[in-house]
């Protein structure tokens, strides 16, 4: 749990980075910090491990004031992941993600366990990439070794300071998938900076919205698409908030909401989707009319039915749709 | 074959002939004789020389490589660009001009012409330290200070083995030159493989020239082979790469 009490940020007398933010991240949640450029995103999150001075207020780590630990002690204590992956090119890749073990004296073997177990997290073979240098990995690769390496000590807090931003749209797709993947065995405490919407909507539990150093909002993201507490913050996730907040429902829920159509075996041309698939996928295959009916199958392959655009709409009617008018009247 | 690999054999062809054409002239003309003729005299100079080079290279690695550490500090980074202009100073001083000088305050002999080349072999060495160190990215100073690493481990475990290139080569343009420099020593009568080449020019004598300049200059090469050999050893293998790119 990392809790921030009346957290401020000055350079100077006239310059506040971050402006009185209290807020806590529960327990194993991933809270998201968004927010344009110069908003105090990567200021709020360095003030955690003391990369940055904290002005006033203090932060809470676990029941533990911040300011308690020396410094260095803190900062093994925190995973901390950057979006240049940081992994130091003269040290092999066993070398990179034992690097805080090292530094808290652990085992040889303790740390080999480690890292093969590490290793098998991201679905890399130990053996093959212990040797290795980083140069000799691709992006992707790298990026994931820099979150291992960041769990590397099993710390109960992390920092990811756009963690994924500097990969291609496709392989950060995919990692954003693995990482939420682990995160359901290893169950961090995550704060993670980001600008980018989807991303903050796919990963966050809740998200801070904040701009100039104030926070605009902190909610669940589906609520902060559904009920956006000022100008700000609705015109900071667009006109087709509706259709984004379509991200954070899956075919399953429909089905269990409204239930799916029944499938027309006259109709050859078919697609197939899973029933975990997310909604704005889904729709967005719909109306690319590839096929003429779309079958939902579950995770064995069985066909459970099929789902046409008029459903989703019913679906945003009664779900999404229901929340925005409460919230236009309110 | 392409014609850049035309050019560059060419040349090299043409370097390689020139070479042993001069070493062929050379014998022709006995100018190799006082080698073997006075060859004691001979190795008495080579050591002076390479005691020379030696000593100040190492008092000149011991001062600048640490000088070059301390100024890439956060405490003292401010300093940079006077200590940088300093020693870029320093180097503009015509190398007989700080000989000359040094006579009047250590007196003739080894340790003046010793000094005059350790001030020599600073300006490379450090200037080579600072630009390894600054150019280290500054995204994996903050990954290892995120990780807990102490200002110590970083400069020991991040940053000096990913300068060591660069320190080296700093270490090997100095050493080079001082090879070359050192011929000069004879001028403070600190002895070396100068003492043929002045005699040689004084005499009109090509045998004493070349029997002193040849030496001096194969082991100026060698000394560069052999710390090129060095970086193999001391510069990590993931960093090797990332240096020469």
């Amino acid at each position: 749990m990392i809790s921030f009490n009346h957290v401020t940020k000055k350079y100077n007398e006239n310059t506040t980075a971050v402006n009185d933010v209290n807020f806590t991240v529960e327990q194993g949640k991933i809270v998201v910090l968004l927010g344009p450029s110069g908003c105090g995103k990567t200021t709020l999150l360095r003030m955690v491990n003391r990369l940055e001075p904290i002005s006033n207020g203090e932060i809470i780590i676990d029941n533990e004031n911040s300011m308690d630990l020396n410094a260095i002690e803190l900062r093994r204590k925190i995973g901390y992941v950057i979006q240049s992956n940081g992994l130091f090119p003269n040290m092999t890749i066993e070398e990179n993600v034992m690097i805080v073990p090292d530094l808290l004296g652990w085992s040889k073997k303790e740390k080999r366990e480690r890292f093969i177990y590490l290793m098998k997290l991201i679905g890399l073979d130990a053996e093959d990439y212990r040797k290795r240098y980083p140069h000799e990995m691709s992006g992707g690769q790298q990026q994931r070794i820099g979150v291992v390496r960041a769990l590397a000590a099993d710390p109960p807090v992390m920092l990811m300071d756009e963690p994924f931003g500097a990969l291609d749209p496709i392989i950060r797709e995919k990692i954003q998938d693995e990482f939420l993947e682990i995160q359901k065995t290893v169950k961090k405490t995550i704060l993670f900076v980001s600008h980018d919407i989807d991303e903050a909507l796919k990963m966050a539990d809740k998200i801070m919205l904040l701009r100039d150093g104030e926070i605009m909002q902190f909610d669940t993201p589906s609520e902060m698409l559904a009920h956006p507490k000022n100008e700000f913050v609705s015109q900071f996730f667009g006109k087709d908030r509706a259709i984004k907040s379509l991200s954070l429902h899956t075919v399953k829920n429909l089905q269990e909401v409204i239930g799916l159509a029944r499938i027309d075996k006259s109709i050859k041309n078919t697609k197939t989707i899973n029933v975990h698939q997310d909604l704005r996928n889904t729709l967005s295959l719909l109306m690319n009319q590839e096929a003429d009916q779309v079958v939902v199958t579950n995770d064995q392959g069985e066909k459970m039915g099929s789902i046409t655009i008029d459903l989703v709409q019913k679906y945003l009617h009664f779900e999404i749709k229901g929340k925005l008018s409460v919230s236009q009247k309110g | 074959m392409n014609s850049k690999k035309l050019i560059g054999n060419s040349v090299r062809f043409l370097i390689y002939a020139m070479v042993i054409l001069f070493f062929i002239w050379a014998i022709n003309n006995q100018y190799f004789t006082p080698i073997f003729s006075q060859s004691s005299t001979f190795f008495v100079l080579l050591r002076q020389h390479v005691e020379l080079v030696l000593v100040s290279s190492i008092f000149a690695i011991i001062v600048a490589v640490p000088a070059g550490i301390l100024i890439t500090r956060p405490r003292f980074k401010k300093a940079e660009w006077v200590v940088t202009n300093l020693v870029n100073f320093g180097q503009t001083i015509p190398s007989l001009a700080v000989l000359a000088l040094m006579i009047s305050v250590l007196g003739i002999g080894f340790q003046t012409a010793v000094f005059a080349l350790f001030i020599y072999s600073i300006l490379p060495i450090f200037r080579n330290t600072v630009a390894g160190l600054d150019t280290i990215d500054k995204n994996l100073i903050d990954a290892a200070k995120g990780m807990g690493m102490t200002p110590y481990q970083i400069l020991i475990l991040i940053e000096l083995p990913n300068s060591a290139y660069s320190i080296l080569a700093g270490i090997r343009t100095a050493v080079v030159l001082n090879i070359g420099t050192a011929a000069l020593a004879y001028v403070v009568g600190a002895g070396g493989l100068g003492v043929w080449i002045f005699t040689g020019i004084q005499l009109f004598d090509n045998a004493f020239l070349i029997s002193g300049a040849i030496p001096v200059t194969l082991l100026a090469i060698l000394a560069d082979y052999l710390l090129r050999k060095l970086e193999y050893v001391v510069v990590p293998k993931g960093s090797r790469r990332v240096a020469k790119t």
